[in-house]
């Protein structure tokens, strides 16, 4: 195909002439940035703050999610919750004053996948657990223009109705705990009863009750470098 | 006829009507859900039409039904035209074509019930992901084959960027879609936390980069010379910009993640990427626009000419916006609002569906043998596409920039001066223009598929001499 030639020829001319060399150079190219991004947040120490300051015990209080709420969490995702919601509070004055303590690595270790969002057409929901009573969550949840009338959220009704499988809880318990997230067999196994006669509705509720709660924050120490 | 046997332009035909379709639908959906927005009555409390299932389903309509039906059109009508050979594989092709509508089949039926991984632009369950990753592996090696059998000495630059678009989102794809099956419809991520949001921005700024951008630098690089009847403006500057931009362009996934609790590192170097990445941007919308010197009174009578460059005018634009976001100081302001949805559209209806829309076309004009039905009816989209644009992104820009002023102004004692609902109330009517852009803008894909349709089955109908003499072009 190629003209032959004695001249040589430059890098660009050659991948140009050769299909499988323009293949493995862009194959090579495009991957740099990614290796490079990517994998030191698998080794390195200072991608978790319970590595960095160990003497942290408050950092030990991020636990794994009951059967209830992450049949919560499951609710969040498949409702999509996450495109409206972000779950991530950044070191700014007015995110501590709205919301609270900004977030921390460690607190979503357990979360497969992630739900710190990219968008807050709502408020962020990373320290949402414990600000508002049950009751509210249920009636927001139902109808959120009769507790915040400007609000835009969806009405979610059918949450009342549908109740958690439990032993379909059984299988994502022991899911996570394939993935690394520490799930006892006591508590897998019981994940059946922990959500007997629950609705999706009571599940959500718990998981939102939770967010943000795990870790309680000693007044004054700073937990990024 | 002879010019059927050298091409295979059959399935680049369906794939090209396929993506007016997609147009229409993934625009409309866009529409109804931005209505939902301004007026959330039309959620009408039904799970199947609620936005948080619908939004993924209009985002997946539009970058793969609408985008990937595109790329997979031009692709293969660009591989033959400037290899000089017909698709190395016919049966794998139309198998390229079945699988990806299947998968389209499959988003509009598991999105609406629900079944998601919740991984924004990867949202369709393990399954489907397994299928696209077979599909897109048919797609790209037809592509390389194709090349390999080729009539001509040299690849062609579009060729290079549709290649490298082509191998990167399936290293996207494969790694960010990793994760453990519990049911039929339902899965973990394998990663979790801040890895999980490292990969899953990798991925999502890199559809962008790669899927949104490469491609359609591919696309252009083809159909803007065509068009206007002119060779590139500088093969030097596709050169370097092609090698600046497939390299630069992975690292920006960082910049969605600043200030959070992704390590400091990994944040500001992808943001420090991003500045540099106007360079190669720049250098790519140049290139296009200046095939055009000596020959800009082109723009005058070719309607179709007008979408491509006014495309790249776009791209321009918010290839410039991009880095000025990924700056920390304006990042810490426009994260979280609505100005990154403006700045989305602006790539996506200004660059990418306008260039594709020229490309469309140009290739219904050419595979067809026949010119529109209606140039007045190409030049009311034109216009209707661009002003619905401006409305959205101007919408979107004002909206964007009050949520986070209101979100961080505070009052004379100290106290944050809002609440979070008084921004939510204030967005109401711009988020009723953005409601009216996008309508405009779907108009106007209507008005395309109408045109288009009838072009067509009048072509159908009385398939003329020059028809097949202008095959041959």
């Amino acid at each position: 195909m190629a003209k032959k030639s004695n001249k040589r020829i430059s890098f660009q001319e050659w991948v140009e002439q050769n299909v499988w060399g323009l293949v493995l150079a862009t194959a090579l190219v495009v991957s740099v940035g990614g290796i490079v991004e990517i994998v030191p947040l698998f080794y390195l120490q200072n991608t978790f703050e319970d590595d960095v300051y160990p003497e942290y015990e408050e950092l030990q209080g991020v636990r794994p999610y009951t059967a209830l709420e992450l049949a919560g969490r499951d609710v969040y995702q498949r409702e999509g919750c996450y495109l409206c919601h972000s779950q991530m509070v950044r070191p700014f004055r007015d995110e501590k004053d709205r919301y609270g303590h900004y977030s921390l690595a460690v607190e979503s270790k357990y979360d497969h996948p992630f739900q710190w969002g990219s968008k807050r057409t709502g408020p962020d929901l990373a320290r949402v657990g414990g600000k508002y009573s049950d009751a509210w969550h249920i009636q927001h949840l139902r109808d959120p223009r009769s507790v915040v009338p400007e609000s835009v959220m969806p009405r979610y009704p059918w949450l009342d109705n549908a109740t958690i499988d439990g032993e379909g809880m059984i299988k994502r318990l022991k899911a996570m705990k394939v993935l690394g997230v520490p799930y006892s067999d006591e508590e897998i196994l019981g994940a059946a009863e922990a959500v007997e006669g629950k609705t999706e509705m009571d599940a959500l509720v718990a998981y939102l009750q939770v967010l943000g709660t795990m870790i309680n924050f000693e007044p004054g120490r700073d937990y990024r470098e | 006829m002879q010019a059927k046997q050298q091409y295979n332009f059959e399935v680049v035909k369906w794939f090209a009507y396929m993506a007016v379709v997609y147009l229409v639908a993934g625009t409309g959906m866009g529409v109804f859900i931005a209505s939902q927005l301004a007026w959330p009555d039309l959620n009408f409390d039904n799970p199947y039409i609620s936005f948080g299932r619908l939004r993924p389903l209009h985002t997946n309509t539009v970058i793969f039904a609408f985008g990937g039906s595109t790329l997979m059109a031009t692709a293969f009508y660009v591989v033959q035209r400037t290899s000089g050979v017909r698709l190395w594989s016919d049966k794998l092709a139309w198998f390229t074509f079945w699988g990806w509508n299947l998968i389209i089949l499959g988003a509009i039926i598991t999105l609406p019930l629900g079944l998601t991984q919740s991984k924004e632009y990867a949202e369709l369950e393990w399954p489907l992901d397994i299928l696209i990753a077979v599909v897109w592996i048919s797609y790209m090696f037809n592509f390389i084959m194709t090349l390999s059998i080729r009539k001509v000495s040299h690849i062609y630059v579009a060729n290079w960027f549709f290649l490298a678009m082509m191998i990167m989102i399936t290293y996207l794809h494969v790694v960010n879609s990793l994760s453990i099956p519990v049911s039929m419809w339902k899965s973990y991520s394998i990663f979790s936390g801040v890895q999980d949001a490292m990969i899953q921005w990798w991925w999502g700024h890199n559809a962008v980069g790669f899927f949104l951008t490469a491609g359609f630098l591919g696309i252009m690089y083809y159909f803007v010379p065509k068009q206007a009847n002119r060779p590139v403006y500088s093969y030097r500057l596709s050169v370097i910009h092609f090698w600046a931009l497939v390299f630069g362009y992975v690292w920006l996934g960082a910049h969605h993640l600043q200030y959070t609790a992704l390590p400091d590192w990994t944040g500001s170097l992808g943001a420090a990427i991003s500045l540099a990445m106007i360079i190669p941007s720049w250098g790519g919308a140049l290139n296009g626009m200046f095939t055009l010197s000596g020959a800009w009174d082109k723009l005058r009578t070719d309607y179709i000419l007008r979408f491509l460059i006014v495309s790249l005018a776009f791209y321009a634009m918010s290839t410039f916006e991009g880095p000025v976001m990924a700056s920390k100081t304006v990042n810490a302001l426009s994260h979280y609002t609505d100005w990154t949805i403006g700045h989305v559209h602006s790539g996506a209806l200004g660059w990418v569906a306008m260039v594709s829309v020229g490309a469309l076309y140009h290739m219904v004009e050419r595979m067809w043998g026949t010119t529109m039905y209606s140039v007045k009816l190409v030049n009311l989209h034109f216009w209707m596409a661009t002003i619905g644009t401006a409305i959205y992104i101007t919408a979107m820009w004002v909206s964007g920039i009050m949520q986070g002023l209101m979100w961080r102004a505070y009052d004379e004692y100290g106290n944050l001066a809002y609440t979070f609902v008084e921004s939510v109330a204030q967005m109401h009517p711009y988020y009723a223009m953005r409601a009216i852009g996008g309508l405009i803008f779907f108009l106007g894909a209507v008005v395309m598929l109408f045109n288009v349709t009838v072009t067509i089955r009048r072509a159908i109908a009385k398939p003329s001499a020059e028809m097949a003499t202008a095959a041959n072009i």
